[in-house]
């Protein structure tokens, strides 16, 4: 009944939402938050591929438990790190953290 | 329109507009809750997919953990940001030009694929707790996803002790109770 | 070993004693005497032994030793060089090591060999009390070089090797004369001696080349013996009236004229005595000059081509007999009013040479060469004896702390008692160059020259040639008298004494020779004594030409006139100059008077050269080509082209350098960082902007790759 385009395309549609925010907001936890988008949307695509091409192989969902750990390790590294250097130099702001300018 | 394809779209416009709020909301903690939104919609989304058991695991660990996460790194990062001055950077414009193209040529791709355009799913194969039997089954078995099983785990114990590491306040700013 | 082999093999002995005295030996006294003197005894026997098979061998002018070989490719000809012991060569090589030999041995007691050497001697200058010399070893490397080139000169069988010997000579000639270099006067002398024979030189190469340009050939038996290349010389027209024979034959006698010292190239000799004695004695005396006598008897045919006996003599021959007859007064003349020893025996060894030049001159082959063999015996004998009296008057003036001139014959006197030896062997050779009658080699020899004179029809020679035989008896008898007879007129000649063995061995041989060698060429119709010794000289030496001369017979005029001459000369000298007192004054200045003073200053000629010459070249050395072409011409040029050489180097590198090359580099270096400058602010650090960018291009190559190219 639903076609599989119209999952694609919500994905598609979230994952550059999500594209939206990592390269426009200034925050850095923003940032991480359209990571998470990213990674959402990508989520729906694989299980949505599995659902509709080959329901019978187990391992579409089995990429999609791999892909939460993947999510859930890197955004606690991420804020992890954003922890840290907003200790180091009291912003989060992605912008100002620029020693690696010329 | 079936009511499953009317419940669909109520979904995912409830996705989009949330995610469009997280990516927009001046005011961090609503973009969190706002994300929270979205997660749950997605959950709905695998539901709907008969993926049962990756509904589950969304909403407990993007939602029950992740997004917490979130918000107590915005709590904790709060004093700085005083959530004013404004939100997106310089770039912002190209930002939405990027992802207005890659969209466009996403769907444009879609295109491509008329198959995919038409409405059926295959049949329904098994239930939901056969499948969610097998893909238990299938984790651990020596034949099948057991190594990226314990590869993953391998990577969670990383990222575990690395966020730890990294989290620690410098070492002649160690109060009681925080870090190790 | 052949003969010919041996004639090679005569010249060098000197060359290597030279070589190797100058390059090791010279800081051993002995060992260069033994070098020197041993390599002349072996040129001396090795020249004796060829000089004997040459005597022995029958016609020898027609099948002399000869030997050759090639060493100039100059195109399709090869020019050969060569050895040639023909009678001419043969009688030259006896009587030059003979000479040589006897010098070499008598400059080891001249040069104080065995003394030791004095604290206050300087290098170059000579030895003030009988020290030996500092430069001793020098000395016989010196006159081994020359013998070397003599013997060179008297073997070679073509012209070119004769002029090399030729020059060789001139060179150690210039070196031996400005042996002590320490005297101004030795200094001016040296170079004096050496540009006169140039100006001689000169010509002769002229001569040269004009003889090999007309006949393609240098060698002296292809010229010298082939009658129809001396007949197609003769008769070729050259100018001046002259034939190419005649042409040549002047000009190589230009060479003679220079090296023999004959009027206008005379200045030299007298000068030349500032050299040490051996020196005057064998170069300026015995060997070097007569080089130039035997140039012009080895060119005799060339000389004398197209004339016969009795004929009127050539151009040439009538040019060189005038300026030979004259050399020979003029010379003795000026002898007549010198008072230094050797300067006397150079103004007569002058004069004996214009003896020889006149008599090649009128056509008296024989007779020249004749005269030239014991013209070297007695006068080589002369010289070292007056180098002997020399020596005891230093020896004497030390003694007795009376620093005179001890060359100067007016502070000698009665020295035949101090030194006997030298007295008896001077007194033989001054009898034989006034020509003595019978027992003195020299009267032989010049009543040839005379008899040839007369009976070749030449009055004004035979006239000249008589009045220069009388001056010469006189001043040779005057120079004895005041130098041995007599009382001494000075303490140093008081206290003069004898010089050692090694000096007056080579003085009684060479007397022998003086006397026993005019026996050789007595006319078979001499008076009396005639035909009783074969007139071996002539026989020997006619073989030398192909034109066998005529014989001259005897006659009486010419004999009566040169026993007249000669003992009358030596009467009247001795009768004036047996007797001077000291402190007297010589009685021909009170005779001739203001006379005498022309005669001393020998004529002013060194004056009118100086002006003539000299002076206008210094001028034109000093002022014309140093002065005004080489520092203001030549040096302008340089500095005008270092000048300018600045100004386009700087304007270079202001105009070029600096801004294009400087500025290329430059650009190179600052168009780098600017650019950098430019593009690096690509790198914000803001990680979104890097992200941005990355999509961006990703997205582009993407599109291109999907949609241009599928």
């Amino acid at each position: 009944m639903i076609p599989l385009s119209w999952y694609l395309i919500l994905a598609a549609a979230l994952f550059c939402i999500g594209m939206y925010g990592v390269l426009g907001r200034r925050n850095a936890i923003a940032i991480l938050m359209g990571i998470e988008l990213m990674l959402n949307a990508v989520n729906i695509n694989l299980v949505a591929f599995w659902r509709y091409l080959s329901p019978q192989v187990i391992g579409g969902q089995v990429f999609t438990i791999i892909v939460f750990a993947v999510a859930a390790s890197e955004a606690a590294v991420g804020l992890a790190l954003i922890i840290s250097i907003y200790r180091q130099r009291s912003t989060v702001i992605a912008e100002e953290v620029d020693l690696m300018k010329w | 329109m079936t009511p499953v394809q009317g419940l669909f779209l109520v979904t995912a416009l409830a996705a989009v507009l949330s995610a469009i709020m997280v990516v927009t909301s001046p005011r961090l903690v609503h973009a969190a809750l706002w994300l929270i939104v979205t997660l749950a919609a997605v959950a709905v989304l695998f539901i709907l997919l008969d993926a049962a058991f990756l509904a589950m695991v969304q909403i407990v660990v993007y939602i029950g953990a992740i997004a917490i996460l979130i918000i107590f790194t915005v709590m904790l990062t709060r004093r700085v940001m005083a959530d004013t001055g404004p939100q997106m950077n310089r770039l912002w414009w190209l930002a939405a030009f990027i992802g207005l193209v890659l969209f466009g040529a996403l769907v444009a791709l879609l295109a491509q694929m008329p198959s995919w355009w038409t409405a059926t799913p295959p049949a329904a194969t098994e239930s939901f707790e056969l499948i969610v039997q097998d893909l238990g089954l299938s984790l651990v078995d020596l034949d099948r996803y057991i190594i990226p099983f314990e590869v993953a785990s391998v990577l969670l114990l990383a990222a575990l002790i690395g966020s730890i590491v990294l989290a620690r306040p410098p070492a002649d700013d160690l109060e009681t109770g925080e870090g190790e | 070993m052949s003969t010919e082999l041996l004639v090679w093999l005569i010249p060098l002995p000197p060359l290597l004693a030279f070589g190797l005295i100058i390059l090791r030996a010279h800081r051993s006294n002995r060992v260069s005497t033994g070098l020197a003197v041993g390599a002349m005894v072996l040129s001396w026997a090795m020249g004796l032994v060829v000089f004997g098979q040459a005597v022995a061998t029958e016609h020898l002018g027609d099948h002399p030793i000869a030997s050759s070989i090639p060493w100039l490719p100059l195109g399709p000809d090869v020019l050969e060089m060569g050895v040639l012991i023909d009678p001419l060569s043969a009688i030259t090589l006896f009587f030059v090591v003979w000479t040589c030999l006897a010098i070499f041995v008598y400059s080891i007691g001249y040069h104080n060999f065995g003394k030791a050497r004095d604290a206050h001697d300087k290098p170059g200058l000579p030895p003030h009390a009988g020290g030996i010399d500092p430069l001793y070893a020098r000395f016989f490397a010196f006159i081994s070089l020359f013998a070397f080139g003599m013997l060179t000169l008297v073997v070679a069988d073509n012209l070119l090797l004769l002029f090399i010997g030729w020059e060789i000579m001139g060179l150690c000639s210039y070196l031996l004369i400005g042996f002590w270099f320490g005297k101004d006067s030795a200094k001016k002398a040296m170079v004096k001696a050496f540009m006169t024979t140039r100006v001689g030189d000169v010509f002769m190469l002229l001569g040269i080349a004009a003889l090999y340009i007309s006949t393609g050939t240098l060698s002296f038996s292809e010229i010298l013996r082939n009658p129809e290349t001396l007949h197609h010389l003769a008769e070729t027209p050259a100018f001046l009236g002259l034939s190419m024979a005649g042409l040549i034959g002047l000009l190589l006698f230009a060479g003679t004229v220079g090296k023999s010292a004959q009027f206008p190239l005379h200045v030299w000799l007298p000068d030349a005595m500032e050299g040490p004695t051996p020196v005057s004695a064998m170069i300026h005396a015995a060997t070097m000059v007569s080089a130039g006598i035997y140039l012009i008897l080895r060119f005799f045919p060339l000389l004398s081509a197209g004339w016969h006996p009795g004929e009127p003599l050539t151009t040439t021959m009538v040019v060189i007999a005038a300026i030979g007859a004259f050399t020979a007064l003029f010379a003795s003349t000026i002898a007549v009013a010198q008072n230094d020893i050797k300067r006397v025996l150079a103004y007569s060894t002058i004069s004996q040479l214009g003896y020889m030049v006149a008599a090649v001159g009128v056509g008296a082959f024989i007779a020249a060469a004749f005269h030239l063999v014991t013209h070297a015996f007695f006068k080589a004998l002369l010289f070292l004896g007056s180098g002997s009296v020399i020596h005891g008057m230093e020896h004497g003036a030390h003694a007795s702390h009376d620093h005179v001139d001890p060359q100067d014959m007016m502070n000698m006197g009665g020295l035949r008692r101090k030194m006997p030896w030298t007295f008896w062997t001077f007194l033989i050779g001054g009898l034989a160059l006034s020509g003595f009658p019978l027992i003195t080699a020299g009267f032989w020899s010049k009543d040839e020259i005379l008899a040839s004179a007369y009976g070749g029809n030449q009055p004004v020679v035979f006239g000249v040639l008589a009045l220069a035989a009388l001056l010469t008896a006189f001043y040779t008898a005057r120079q004895i008298g005041l130098t041995f007879l007599g009382e001494p007129r000075s303490d140093a000649a008081e206290h003069a004494h004898e010089s050692s063995r090694v000096m007056l061995a080579p003085l009684v041989v060479l007397s022998i020779f003086s006397i026993a060698a005019g026996w050789a060429g007595i006319k078979g119709d001499f008076p009396f004594i005639g035909g009783s010794i074969p007139n071996w000289v002539e026989e020997f030496l006619a073989g030398a030409l192909v034109e066998h001369p005529a014989e001259i017979g005897f006659t009486f005029p010419p004999l009566l006139t040169s026993l007249v001459v000669a003992l009358g000369g030596l009467g009247i000298g001795w009768l004036v100059y047996r007797r001077i007192p000291r402190g007297g004054t010589d009685p021909l200045v009170r005779w001739l008077g203001p006379v005498h003073r022309i005669l001393r200053n020998k004529y002013y000629f060194d004056e009118l050269y100086g002006f003539l010459f000299v002076r206008p070249a210094y001028w034109f050395a000093e002022t014309f080509t140093y002065a005004w072409v080489d520092r203001r011409v030549i040096d302008g040029i340089l500095h005008a082209v270092g000048r300018a050489s600045l100004r386009l180097g700087g304007w270079l590198r202001r105009a070029i350098d600096v801004p294009v090359v400087n500025g290329f580099g430059d650009w190179v270096g600052e168009s780098t960082k600017s650019a950098g400058r430019t593009f690096r602010v690509i790198q914000s650090g803001r990680v979104q902007a890097y992200l941005a960018a990355a999509l961006l291009f990703t997205g582009l190559l993407l599109s291109f790759l999907l949609l241009v190219r599928p």
